[in-house]
Parts: structure tokens; sequence; C-alpha cells
């Protein structure tokens, strides 16, 4: 086992855990974080997608003990109380979903597009949300979410 | 899947890496691990112990260096991808990192990390071949430069010693070079890149997923210096290449888009 201590959503965590356990598990089995989804597990469909020191990443690909010293946001982390955030407040307003399922995976990824680029153009957005996969084929609303996010200054 | 079971090492320098590799034959340097982690996942690979150099900050640069670029190890894509030096001087490889993966992929992945693996599908793997970069590797002797033709050894296989650890790559500054490639679906591997730039006033070019490791294209350079025109030159593109046939293309699909590809990449040189 192996001691790491690190910030989840603003809260200090120190926890011991075998080498091998994936953030994700992590996030979702030790800390009860479950809003960070499994999809795939092979790094494609960008479904348990969170910041890790303030950028997206998949956290099936990386190990709990390399976040440890890091910051890490999942989607639990985004509100501000009762308010959602801009980003959570637009793919409710557009109705970026339809299973909801890859929904948290988006708007983390969306976070991160923004913050790289404030004002994406179309083709940008969907380039820069290649990594995250919708099987109910919903991308139009979620391209349309992410315009809106970038227009209330997410 | 959940990987199997490993000791877990974190390296605070280069020589401390060194030393923990030679801890244990089965050991494995971790970077990114967007190269190993899904291969551990799947368990193709099962390391006994994983040093973890991802925290060496000192490995994250990129400088200028007189007539060459000197790039850290650790750099991640995302990095290359913006760099304004890579971008005046050597600008196919900020292209290429572009379009490895995806953006959470590129957020972590370096071009250390991609090169070590010897994986005949890395873009970078071409066009540091193509650039004949140099790689400067760390052992127990110290360092020792490998150039980037000597590098690749076979599918997965590269010339690194089991104690040593790549630490930079030099590359030229080109006034020009491309990189294309074909790939069936966003975020896949290459079907097929090629890669061309003009380096010390020649044309040279490589090609990705058309063997077991990254290839140069020595047959359409030798036209190229024999005058031939980009279409002339580009019929020469699979010529000594032993693409591989798979679910993604046949072989001689593979060489069918070697071909176009070269003759696009020479035409935009």
């Amino acid at each position: 086992m192996t001691r790491i201590a690190l910030t989840v959503n603003g809260s200090r965590v120190e926890e011991n855990v075998e080498p091998r356990q994936l953030l994700v598990y992590f996030l979702r089995d030790r800390l009860g974080l479950k809003g960070t989804n499994v999809g795939c597990d092979t790094s494609s469909c960008g479904a348990c997608t969170v910041l890790l020191d303030g950028e997206s990443v998949k956290s099936c690909t990386v190990f709990a003990v390399q976040a440890d010293g890091c910051e890490v946001t999942t989607v639990e982390g985004l509100a501000e109380g009762d308010e959602l955030h801009p980003v959570q407040q637009a793919f409710h307003e557009q109705h970026a979903l339809q299973c909801g399922y890859c929904t948290p995976g988006f708007v983390m990824a969306t976070v991160s597009l923004l913050k790289e680029h404030p004002d994406p153009s179309e083709e940008e957005i969907r380039a820069g949300l290649e990594g995250n996969l919708c099987r109910c084929t919903g991308y139009h609303n979620i391209v349309r979410a992410v315009q809106a996010a970038a227009r209330a200054g997410a | 899947m959940i990987p199997a079971g490993f000791e877990y090492a974190r390296a605070g320098s280069v020589d401390e890496a060194v030393s923990l590799l030679g801890r244990d034959e089965d050991a494995k340097l971790l970077a990114g691990g967007h190269s190993l982690i899904p291969l551990m996942r799947l368990r193709f690979t099962r390391p006994s112990l994983l040093v973890d150099i991802g925290r060496l900050e000192g490995l994250r640069y990129v400088r200028d260096d007189g007539d060459r670029i000197a790039v850290g190890a650790l750099t991640r894509h995302a990095e290359l991808v913006r760099d304004p030096l890579l971008a005046r001087h050597c600008a196919l490889i900020g292209e290429a990192a572009a379009t490895i993966g995806d953006p959470q992929v590129r957020h972590r992945g370096t071009i250390g990390g991609s090169l070590a693996h010897g994986d005949p599908a890395s873009d970078l793997a071409t066009i540091v071949l193509t650039l004949d970069a140099e790689l400067v590797v760390h052992g127990p002797g110290g360092d020792r430069t490998i150039p980037a033709a000597a590098f690749f050894a076979g599918m997965f296989e590269t010339a690194l010693a089991p104690q040593e650890v790549l630490t930079e790559i030099r590359v030229p500054k080109v006034p020009s070079g491309t990189y294309l490639k074909v790939e069936r679906r966003g975020q896949d591997w290459a079907t097929v890149g090629v890669a061309a730039a003009r380096v010390d006033g020649r044309v040279q070019v490589g090609l990705t997923s058309m063997g077991a490791t990254p290839l140069r294209a020595r047959g359409v350079e030798k036209a190229l210096a024999g005058g031939a025109s980009a279409a002339e030159a580009a019929a020469h593109a699979a010529e000594g290449a032993m693409p591989p046939s798979d679910v993604v293309g046949s072989s001689e699909y593979r060489a069918h888009l070697a071909e176009v590809l070269v003759r696009r990449a020479l035409e935009q040189l």
C-alpha cells in the first residue's frame, strides 16, 4: 500500500491505496464520488473524465498514486451550493443529454476545453470533445451547450 | 480491467530512476502512462515494479540549442502543440502532436514515453526518424546519444538498455515540414502516416504503420534527389516496406495510402 494525499473537490484526502488502483475507482469506491462513470475502460469513451490540476484526463488511465499531491475536480465539485456551474446549466438548458451516462465526462471535458479556448468555433468544439463518446448520438445539442456556456463566460 | 499488482516507486531524479530500474529486471518506467497503462489493464504486460518519472519537471522543456531544438522527454503532447519555438522551427512536431489521441490523452502523454514505447503506429517516432533526430539517454554509465535511425529496433523494441532513461530529443531546425495521416475514425491510430521535411537542403520522408518500426522512404528520397516530381517520387513510397494487414486495412491498401500521402506531403513542402 502507498500513502497518498491529494485535494479532491477542494477537500484534503489522505488514503492508503494499492498502486494498481486506478483514479476512477479511487474516486468512486473509496471516496463515494459516483458522478464519474466508467464507460469503456479502454481510454476511449471519456465518461471517466475529471480535471487533474485543472486539465481534463481520463481517470481510468491514471493510477491514484499518480494523483498524489495533485488537485482533482470531479463533476460533484463544479456547482456552488445549489447553483450549477455555467457548463452544467448550459447542458441542462440545451438538453445536451439523453440517457446522461456520458454527461459528467462531457461536462468536465468542456470545462477544460473552455479554459484553453474560451471562444471556440463549432469545429474546435467538435475536435475538442473528440475524446468523449455519446452513444445516444446527441452531439448537436452538446455542441450547442458548449457554445451557450462559452457565451455565458464559463 | 484492473492491472496485475506491482510495486510503485517515484523517482526524485533521473539518477534515482536509473538505480531503481536496477532493482528489478521486470521494472518499467512510468511517464504519462498513456501507452503503458492501457496495456497493463489488458494484462498484455505486467511489470513487477513501476518507476514513476512523471514528476521530473526538469525533463519538461523545449529549448533553443543553436541549430537544433532540444525537447525534454517528459514534455507532454499538449505542450508540443502550443510551443512557440517548435511552431517556428519544427512545426510538424506540434502539428502531428495535435492529432494524437484526444485532448485528455494529450494532457498526459509525453514525447519520451511515446518514443520509448516503440509502437510502429507512433506519429512522433516517424517524425524523429524523418528528421534524423538525436535521442539522449541516461544510464548507469552516464549519458549517451543514439541517432533516431538506430533507436527503433523492432515492434515495441528500442535501443534503450534496461537501466536507461530517455531524457532529451534533439531535432534540427527545418524550414518546412509536414505530417499527414489517415485514421479510420477520430482518436484512432494512424492507418498510415507520412512525415516529410527539408533537412539540410534535402527532402526526407518517413512512414508510420508501414512495418514493424517507423520507416524512412529511401526510394522516395533517392528519386527526389535524382530530380523526380512529387508524383514520380511517391510511386516509390512503399518500396521495401512490409505494411501489415489488419482490421483497419490490408497491406495493399496501406501501400496505396502511403503513395497518395507521400505525394500530397511533397506537394506541400
